[in-house]
């Protein structure tokens, strides 16, 4: 019997890598095309914006890793942060001219975003009555979630307006480095959104609450015969995500200055696309996936103008679908993503 | 009749056509979140068709409906190589591919839409609904219908019991994106312009939910759920916003309490005549003796 070396086995790691490899030679071939001065600009503002995606993407992950449950919710809560901090403002509760105040307004707005999570958490998963014997009974708590949408969208759109708002943060400084123009609420937020999903990551690889959603990703029986308390452990997902979301929330108000009641909906896309190119299911991948995401926005906005945006990345997205389901990083992801 | 009220039956007829093009691939298990696509694809291609073409309105309908059931043909096979979240990632990414598309291309207006001038009124829209709410009737009372439901209900007995799941899936899709290119078509020829940001993910997404909130078990299904859900608002003059507001609670609510559809089998069981004349039947021979 011949002993074939047989290259199935590396296969999605050729994959990856050819995927990899592709992308890497359109940034040199993009380097080469704008020269390196403008390559950085766009590379550095690529990398702001895709931490802000890459946090809301790990919001993603998490409640599909752990739940199987798509949550059509977590842009909306990226929506409720700015905006209820913007209301805060508007309405006169707090003032932008004490000193720290507007930090307590975004706090606010956090707080508002993991409440609304629990709500969800509360309406949809507790009263799951899973029916066997119906293709559609997964899509329960989506559907859920969508009705969560429409109606936390349409009480902000009630009563906060339509429009897109100012949130200016009196506080802007910028620091040089070899040319480039960094401002430093950039930085901090870049490295916060880092932060706290490495936190996350050490959390479930090290805490008994992380072992306790792993095993509930794995399989919510087995878990809950080996003693997990399922019904105490899957709010703390809930609260995960309404914090991921929030920051993230509050973090793009900062950064950009403009709220609006659809800041969620662009936002969620590109979420949604990093978490698919990243591997469902896999914290680091969404990592990878937010800041390639967020380059690739950039650079399409520079070479195609602003409105193609949107079906570049749902085209990839729906491409990445097609032929790699499973994302770059399938093979490390911290529970059997549901396919 | 009012104009007011025509308006708002109109709506009504096209809602029932694009919501029995949800249905047929939702009764078998497929989830399509993109039908909005299906319907910018009937509407755009009626609009070109007529505008710029110039054909007549009989020729341009089916026209249209072939496209939007041939995209939906080759869409199918990738799509229904996914499952569950991803079926409905995919179908999604469609929908907004779609729509950014035709916002994009100036071939088919861009941002300004597109004027269509043959015109259709009322009693044709009815008249294709009822005839589209008939044949689906129809389609589920065939074998392929209960292939349909066989799928819907468990896959793996499916495939064991020797049924062609694949083809099953891929029909039924089709068929799908053929009602909603239907429902595009006919939407762009009464209201007489089409514009790319109508067909919006909000678009699918309340299409979808007026039909998993009438039941996809039975074809009286997407009848009843759209009925309601284009009807209610009307009657009770909620206005603006706190329509949304008020159908995202149903919705929530739907899901706690009774997730299968206002519709399920088991009701139209217990109320179909054949049941009854059985019934009848043994509690009148047991009272008998």
């Amino acid at each position: 019997m011949t002993n074939k070396p047989s290259l199935a086995r590396y296969r999605p790691t050729i994959q990856a890598s050819a995927v990899i490899g592709v992308l890497i030679a359109a940034l040199l071939i993009a380097a080469v095309t704008f020269g390196a001065q403008t390559m950085a600009r766009l590379i550095v503002s690529g990398l702001m914006l895709g931490s802000i995606y890459m946090t809301v993407a790990v919001a993603f992950t998490l409640t599909i890793g752990v739940l199987n449950f798509l949550n059509f919710t977590i842009p909306t809560l990226f929506m409720l942060t700015g905006m209820v901090a913007w209301g805060l403002v508007a309405k006169g509760y707090v003032k932008f001219a004490d000193g720290w105040a507007w930090l307590a307004a975004l706090a606010v707005g956090v707080a508002t975003a993991v409440v609304a999570s629990l709500l969800v958490e509360r309406f949809t998963f507790r009263y799951l009555k899973m029916k066997y014997g119906d293709a559609t009974e997964h899509a329960i708590p989506l559907v859920s979630s969508l009705g969560f949408l429409l109606i936390f969208e349409n009480l902000v759109l009630i009563f906060l307006g339509s429009e897109s708002q100012r949130f200016a943060v009196p506080f802007n400084a910028d620091i040089h480095i070899g040319g480039l123009v960094v401002g430093v609420p950039q930085i901090v937020s870049c490295a916060l959104a880092i932060a706290i999903v490495a936190t996350l990551s050490f959390i479930l690889k090290n805490t008994r609450t992380g072992r306790a959603l792993r095993t509930i990703g794995e399989s919510p029986d087995t878990a809950s015969l080996l003693g997990v308390e399922v019904d105490k452990v899957v709010p703390v997902v809930f609260i995960l995500t309404g914090l991921l979301a929030g920051v993230a929330g509050a973090l793009f108000t900062v950064n950009y200055g403009d709220v609006s009641p659809f800041m969620g909906d662009n936002v969620g896309t590109k979420a949604i696309a990093a978490m698919v190119l990243g591997g469902v299911g896999s914290i680091w991948g969404s990592i990878a996936g937010g800041f390639i995401i967020g380059v690739i926005e950039t650079l399409s906005i520079y070479v195609f103008g602003g409105d193609s945006v949107q079906m570049v990345v749902w085209g990839l997205l729906l491409l990445i679908i097609i032929v790699r389901p499973q994302g770059l990083f399938a093979t490390v992801s911290f529970a059997k993503a549901k396919m | 009749m009012s104009g007011y009220l025509s308006g708002v039956l109109a709506i009504l007829c096209i809602n029932l056509i694009f919501a029995y093009g949800i249905f047929v691939p939702a009764a078998a298990g497929q989830i399509n979140l993109g039908g909005a696509g299906f319907q910018a694809i009937g509407a755009y291609g009626t609009a070109w068709l007529s505008s710029v073409a110039m054909w007549p309105v009989w020729i341009t309908i089916p026209a249209s409906m072939l496209v939007a059931g041939l995209i939906g043909f080759l869409l199918s096979f990738p799509v229904l190589r996914t499952r569950g979240v991803y079926m409905v990632l995919a179908t999604f990414a469609f929908g907004e591919v779609v729509a950014g598309f035709l916002l994009r291309t100036e071939f088919f207006g861009g941002a300004i839409g597109m004027v269509v001038p043959a015109h259709v009124g009322l009693p044709v829209l009815a008249c294709c609904a009822v005839s589209v709410i008939l044949l689906t009737f129809y389609l589920m009372a065939t074998r392929f219908g209960l292939l349909m439901r066989s799928v819907n209900d468990d896959e793996a007995v499916a495939v064991l019991m020797g049924v062609n799941v694949r083809a099953i899936q891929v029909a039924a899709f089709t068929i799908g994106g053929a009602l909603a290119g239907l429902s595009g078509a006919l939407y762009a020829h009464n209201f007489s312009f089409v514009e790319a940001q109508y067909f919006n993910s909000f678009l699918s997404i309340y299409v979808l939910l007026f039909v998993l909130i009438g039941g996809v078990q039975t074809v009286w299904g997407p009848l009843v759920g759209t009925s309601i859900f284009t009807l209610l608002p009307e009657v009770m003059r909620i206005g603006g916003s706190w329509r949304y507001v008020v159908f995202g609670a149903v919705i929530v609510l739907m899901m706690m309490l009774r997730p299968q559809g206002l519709v399920t089998r088991a009701m139209i069981e217990r109320v179909s005549p054949r049941r009854l004349r059985l019934r009848r039947a043994v509690v009148g021979g047991s009272h008998g003796r």
